[in-house]
């Protein structure tokens, strides 16, 4: 991987037709986690033409457009929903769905959990910040308690949403979770998301500094990406961890490893047998 | 086939839902997702059993109409010929998905079985209160082709015509049935399948490296590659350019929004069906649409036995609206009745087009309950 890693992988995957440059900050961690999709893309050894990236809407949604697979750019939310056909329709495609937080939970809440009921052969990257970035810094459903935006201007009331217990609920095959300042450790996470049968979501947790920092005690990209580093804490470490001791940590790694057979495996399944009972 | 003895035809004692499936499987539909509900759910029952028992049918129930909506989409881009059935709060929540399938020219089929609103309203009671949303429900500027049916033979006609016209025109088609048409069973012949035709997507020739989605082209339907197909570009609900990229520079938003309309206006009139009843030498004309238009049919009739020269202008396409049919009928009749379930949605576009010529009377009923023949021939022979 470090080969990989060492020789800007990403220009064989750029749009070259597309013009440059992107709707991106600097400092944004989305670049770091569409770097990781690509390599983890290039790390597998599959065609551009096998790969269906759908995107919802905001500053997630906008990365489809940048790189050379087959692309769709949904509706706020509906991601897994388009995705969904196109993989029952053809199931042999390698469908990625990429996501905000606002993707994710707010609008796209219900279809999220029943991607991940119907255990459909999906891999969702959902890229969190905990904030509307591109709307303009509103808080989201995974903006923690107590902190501020610009519709939680005395500090948020709500409790923040955690998609990996979410995820895991409602019966993915594969979750994880990394961040976009633990890149090496993001690339392996995808690279084993996609290669799981049924549905996989890597939750990346990836900073906005512009919207989210500004409002909140991190001055710029710099003390976000020490906050990442600082509160990741490797699954099994954290277990080890006194409760007390948790507060202001979040867990990485793998947090489910199954290997039930896709939706759309079962669906082909079932229309051989119906074919052999037609004959 | 062989010359000489034909086969038969198949027959089928069937209700409108079941013969739009019949319809859908004859037009090559190979992808429903659909969410249950009244009076439309018969059509995803039946779906359910028979698309996987066909070599390439995928049947899928989501989690709701906007979930429904949006697989239909993806598997559209994908290839395949793909459709979803509902009914008005359904079709509500929906809207925002048709909006994008207009934008992005996703072929597909959306059959609406009216019932009674606003909200909930009235589940299994028949009404054609949402002949205004179906052209004006999602938001922004688009054309829109919105198809019925009024008996049990033209379910399974008109479902075809869907397909072939959004598969001609790159386009989701709505199918507007009423719960009597959905409900009502009659005998319906099949056709064989030389008897209709069946119209496919044009799909790119040219080289890949070469090949632009949105480009226009004479008819204003670019080709249409399946994902997955060699062809890879972007597809976005955003204003977008001839490659499909996002832009806001005013002369590509007026190329992609002037292209979206002028695909389906000049082609007015293949895609305006109507049918016209002793219209010739009519005086008073009916205009009517869906299950009413029997009931006009038999007022129609009964008008004639008593001395008054009565005719019906049946309407198959509901928008863009047959204005010619309508101005021809117009031309000689000294007044229209517009019957219909609803406060007048139809009857205003009637006006519309009739510019204050001739007389226009609405006959309107929102209870829940048919329009009678007696009370069209009421009003035809008070005019």
């Amino acid at each position: 991987m470090s080969e990989v890693i060492g020789n800007h992988i990403i220009h064989k995957y750029l749009r070259h037709n597309k013009k440059f440059p992107h709707v991106l900050c600097p400092g944004c961690g989305h670049g770091i986690a569409l770097g990781a999709l690509i390599r983890g893309v290039h790390c597998l050894g599959l065609e551009k033409d096998d790969v269906v990236i759908v995107a919802g809407i905001g500053c997630s949604g906008r990365l489809a457009v940048y790189v050379d697979f087959n692309t769709v750019h949904t509706t706020h939310g509906r991601a897994l929903t388009f995705a969904t056909g196109i993989k029952m329709a053809k199931p042999n495609l390698n469908v990625i769905c990429i996501m905000g937080d606002g993707d994710a939970l707010s609008i796209g809440g219900n279809h999220l959990i029943h991607a991940a009921r119907r255990n459909i052969g999906i891999t969702a990257l959902v890229l969190n910040n905990n904030i509307y970035g591109m709307t303009g810094g509103q808080c989201s459903p995974t903006t923690p308690h107590g902190s501020f935006s610009m519709t939680s201007p005395y500090g948020q009331l709500e409790k923040g949403f955690d998609v990996v217990d979410l995820v895991r609920a409602a019966g993915a095959n594969f979750v994880a979770r990394g961040t976009s300042f633990h890149a090496q450790q993001l690339d392996k996470l995808i690279i084993q998301a996609l290669q799981h049968p049924g549905f996989s979501m890597v939750e990346v947790v990836s900073p906005c500094h512009t919207q989210f920092g500004r409002k909140n005690k991190y001055k710029g990209p710099v003390d976000m990406y020490k906050w990442l580093k600082k509160s990741a804490t490797p699954l099994e470490r954290y277990e080890e961890l006194e409760p007390d001791k948790r507060e202001g940590r979040f867990p990485t790694g793998v947090f489910v490893d199954n290997d039930l057979p896709g939706l759309e495996e079962q669906y082909q399944a079932l229309k051989q047998k119906m074919r052999g009972q037609a004959k | 086939m062989a010359v000489g003895r034909k086969k038969k035809h198949k027959e089928l004692f069937a209700q409108g839902n079941e013969a739009v499936v019949e319809g859908a499987l004859l037009a090559g539909c190979n992808f429903y997702g659909g969410y249950p509900i009244t009076p439309s759910s018969e059509v995803m029952e039946i779906m359910a059993q028979r698309l996987p028992k066909t070599p390439d049918g995928v049947f899928l129930q989501m989690e709701d109409e906007i979930a429904s909506l949006g697989a239909v989409i993806g598997a559209s881009l994908a290839g395949c010929k793909a459709m979803t059935a509902t009914s008005g709060p359904g079709f509500s929540l929906m809207q925002e998905h048709l909006g994008y399938a207009c934008m992005v020219e996703a072929p597909l089929v959306l059959v609406n079985v009216m019932r009674g609103g606003p909200s909930t309203g009235l589940p299994t009671s028949p009404a054609q209160g949402d002949v205004q949303q179906a052209r004006w429900g999602t938001h922004g500027d688009h054309s829109v082709i919105v198809l019925s049916a009024s008996n049990v033979q033209e379910c399974l006609e008109m479902t075809i015509t869907a397909f072939n016209m959004a598969e001609k025109f790159r386009t989701p088609v709505i199918l507007l049935l009423d719960e009597i048409t959905a409900h009502t069973r009659e005998k319906i012949i099949i056709p064989r399948e030389d008897e209709y035709e069946v119209f496919n997507r044009v799909v790119p020739t040219m080289p890949p490296e070469w090949y632009k989605p949105f480009e226009e082209t004479v008819r204003g339907v670019p080709p249409m590659p399946p994902i997955g197909s060699g062809y890879r570009f972007h597809v976005t609900g955003l204003t977008h350019d001839a490659n499909g990229f996002p832009t806001s520079r005013p002369e590509e938003v007026v190329d992609l929004i002037g292209r979206m309309f002028r695909k389906i206006d000049q082609f007015l009139p293949q895609v305006s069906l109507t049918e016209e009843y002793l219209c010739e030498d009519a005086e008073v004309c009916v205009v009517a649409y869906g299950s009413v238009a029997r009931s006009a049919a038999y007022a129609v009739d009964q008008a004639r036995e008593r001395g008054v020269r009565a005719g019906l202008l049946k309407l198959k396409t509901l928008f863009p609206y047959p204005r010619a049919a309508t101005e021809k009928v117009m031309g000689h009749a000294r007044a229209i009745i517009v019957p219909e379930m609803n406060m007048g949605q139809m009857s205003r576009e009637v006006k519309r087009v009739n510019n204050g010529k001739t007389m226009v009377r609405a006959l309107n009923r929102v209870d829940g309950q048919i329009i009678t023949p007696s009370e069209i021939l009421k009003a035809i022979m008070q005019v």
